[in-house]
């Protein structure tokens, strides 16, 4: 605030004051149901997981293999050239251990979010999912971990196809 | 290119607040009001208005922007909305200054808002409707994810410690204390607060994340003949940039904000800025985690890769320091009611160049400062300076 | 150029919703609007006297000249039909069972929108009188429905 200003507006509001029924309130939602047509790249993607593969798509003019694939190529704004099935294994590019839920409830055993580069795609590229079947304090960055897929029956071609990567030994 | 002088004459803003009284649109008129007055301006000498605010799952009002129209003074004038997530509030003064630098408009009010507590029952709900629907909402991920994925990923490429990052919040929210609109001052915290809060999202601790807010900013943004009729003291916007990453933030560096440095390059060029670290005196960079303070240091070229934390530890940022970073005590201290956060920096320079900043005031007279925010997903920067 | 093809086995939509849950305090103008109408029965506007124009709901200041507005004025529970809908269709596009009539009920320079009460609703007209009917004070919450409906004045 500038020092020529002595007062500035803004009330601040207890939740007790509404609670209490001193300050009225409604509550309301907006609900937003969607289908979001899944288009010709993701369809692939999602198409891909459900038979257990994951697919990027190569660019030929940036020499760039990305995940998960697009149709058009962001840097050049050329098509893409060909899809391209990768391994179902990568390493850790950074993770985090989350004691919060997306709506905010605590939870004592963190959920593990990770940025997973997957091997046969560029560098750098990846993919978010989380890590399982190993304890929050041993996931290191650079770690090798691999998908661990649900079983074929089950899998109906989404991102939840993969229930999480784990920690795998195997080079690639 | 031909361009026209733009200054900005007069600024106001609400309190931050966790829960405010007042409706998205009596905030915004709060703040717009309030503007006006600090230049003896009224609605009759505006002639067009630019208002920023975020999703509008926040203020859970669908065209959020037409909403608050009457509260920003838009009626029946030229009006505009520009959204750039968490960047919008450093967007919306460049596009009011391209409003009045292209000669279409001598007197624009440029106004931000946020009232993120209508989402109800915790605004990081609306959080999950920014990631991908198909191939990223499934996880249910939040946002602290992000944010602690690119901290993470920060730390580990610099070798970077939480102790080194919760200075940052340290300093900001101690330098709050002097701000009469912060949510969060507190003139005793120590890094072991920091580190002692709640683990949210490791690396990310409570006390590393700025309070989700209400609240509203309005400057009022004049041409060059006009700034000079009403004030001796107008302070010049120098130069603006803004540019956007990839919209798959799993396939870039996290470690270093590229598209910031695009940002800043651009408006560094405008501003015929060849040594920024020599240039600019005052930087209001987004610090919406404490990390990100250090992250846009880095990407505006004002500190080496990896440094930002070392110039903290020396006190340079300091308000004293060498180089003020958030002397207005930021969005970690002040609070982030998200498009207004951003815009209170650009009144937080305003008022350090006039030499108006009471408390806050950083010494030695200073020239030149640069904001900058941050926003999207994690793609877009968005910066202006200005100096006197 | 050519471009990449769609995969004839690809599931063609995925489906979620946006959990958008608000929660709404009616401001420091609405507070007292909503007051009035909850434990008074009454409906207010506010009067700029610079642009001489009278707001209802209520706004705390004017949308022409910022002013700050405080002088509050009891705009009566009736008023003028500006404009009608007769409607046959829900919101999510489903039959209503009852069509329902809504209005645009001026009061001061502005007005409310709402319903008219069912069994005259056939007989509105554009430039009619209506009167606000209330829920009983023990059924009201402080929100727009503690007006139940408007009823047209046939004189």
């Amino acid at each position: 605030m500038s020092d020529k200003i002595s007062t500035y507006p803004g009330t601040s509001l207890s939740e007790k004051e509404i609670r209490d029924g001193k300050v009225l309130s409604i509550q309301d939602q907006m609900p937003g149901k969607f289908s979001w047509d899944t288009g010709i790249a993701i369809g692939k993607y999602l198409a891909g997981l459900k038979d257990g593969v994951i697919f990027g798509s190569y660019c030929a003019t940036c020499r760039r293999t990305v995940v998960p694939p697009r149709t058009i190529c962001e840097w050049c704004f050329q098509p893409m050239d060909r899809y391209i099935p990768l391994e179902d294994t990568g390493i850790v590019n950074t993770f985090s251990l989350c004691y919060v839920t997306w709506d905010v409830r605590r939870i004592k055993e963190p959920e593990t979010p990770a940025v997973i580069e997957i091997d046969g795609a560029s560098s750098l590229h990846g993919i978010m999912h989380k890590l399982g079947e190993v304890e929050p304090q041993e996931i290191k960055i650079g770690m090798r971990v691999k998908a661990v897929w649900k079983s074929a029956e089950m899998r109906q071609g989404a991102i939840t196809d993969i229930l999480y990567f784990k920690p795998h030994e195997g080079s690639h | 290119m031909s361009m026209r002088k733009v200054a900005v004459v007069g600024a106001g803003m609400t309190k931050f607040v966790r829960r405010a009284l007042e409706t998205g649109k009596e905030l915004s008129w709060q703040a717009s009001s309030m503007a006006l007055q600090s230049c003896e301006m009224t609605m009759d000498d505006v002639e067009a208005v630019c208002l920023g605010t975020a999703p509008d799952a926040f203020d859970g009002v669908h065209m959020n922007g037409e909403y608050l129209s009457d509260g920003a003074g838009a009626w029946r004038k030229p009006y505009m909305r520009s959204y750039v997530g968490g960047g919008t509030g450093v967007f919306v003064p460049i596009q009011g200054w391209y409003h009045v630098a292209s000669g279409l408009f001598d007197v624009v009010l440029v106004v931000a808002e946020e009232k993120m507590s209508s989402y109800y029952p915790h605004a990081q709900g609306a959080f999950l409707t920014i990631f991908d629907h198909t191939t990223e909402r499934a996880l249910k991920p939040n946002l602290l994810w992000i944010f602690a994925l690119e901290m993470n990923r920060y730390m580990q490429t610099y070798g970077i410690s939480k102790e080194d990052i919760a200075q940052v919040a340290v300093k900001n929210k101690r330098n709050a204390a002097d701000h009469p609109s912060a949510l969060l001052g507190d003139p005793n915290i120590t890094v072991e607060d920091v580190l002692n809060s709640e683990v949210l999202a490791w690396p990310v601790n409570r006390l590393d994340v700025s309070p989700v807010s209400d609240g509203a900013v309005a400057i009022v943004l004049a041409a060059e003949h006009v700034a000079k009729r009403i004030t001796d003291k107008p302070v010049w916007i120098e130069g603006v940039g803004w540019n956007l990453d990839t919209a798959y933030w799993t396939n870039r560096d996290l470690a270093y904000p590229r598209y910031v440095e695009y940002a800043a390059r651009m408006a560094y060029d405008m501003a015929g800025i060849k040594e920024p670290r020599k240039q600019i005196n005052i930087v209001e960079p987004y610090d919406p985690f404490d990390y990100k303070e250090l992250h846009h240091m880095e990407g505006l070229l004002l500190a080496d890769r990896g440094e930002a934390p070392q110039m903290v530890a020396d006190g340079v940022t300091q308000r004293d320091g060498d180089m003020p970073v958030c002397p207005s005590g930021g969005l970690l201290g002040v609070g982030n009611p998200i498009a207004a956060a951003g815009l209170m920096k650009i009144a937080e320079l305003f008022w350090q160049l006039r030499g108006e900043a009471g408390n806050r005031q950083v010494p030695g007279q200073p020239t030149r400062g640069l904001a900058q925010a941050w926003g999207d997903l994690m793609q877009v920067g968005t910066v202006v300076i200005m100096g006197r | 150029m050519t471009y990449l093809e769609r995969e004839p086995a690809a599931p063609k939509a995925w489906q979620d919703e946006m959990q958008v849950t608000n929660r709404y305090t009616y401001g420091v103008a609405g507070e007292r609007f909503f007051r009035a109408i909850k434990d008074e029965s009454k409906i207010l506007g506010t009067r700029c006297n610079n642009c001489e124009h009278t707001y209802v709901p209520a706004s705390l200041f004017c949308e022409r000249c910022l002013d700050h507005l405080d002088e509050w004025i009891d705009v009566g529970t009736t008023g003028e039909i500006v404009t009608f809908t007769h409607l046959y269709v829900d919101y999510d596009g489903s039959p209503l069972l009852e069509p329902e009539t809504i209005a645009f009920i001026k009061f001061g320079d502005g007005g409310i929108i709402h319903r008219i009460e069912s069994n005259e609703s056939q007989q509105i007209e554009i430039g009619m009188s209506a009167r606000a009917v209330f829920k009983s004070k023990t059924e009201r919450a402080g929100s727009i429905l503690d007006i139940l409906h408007f009823e047209l004045m046939t004189s």
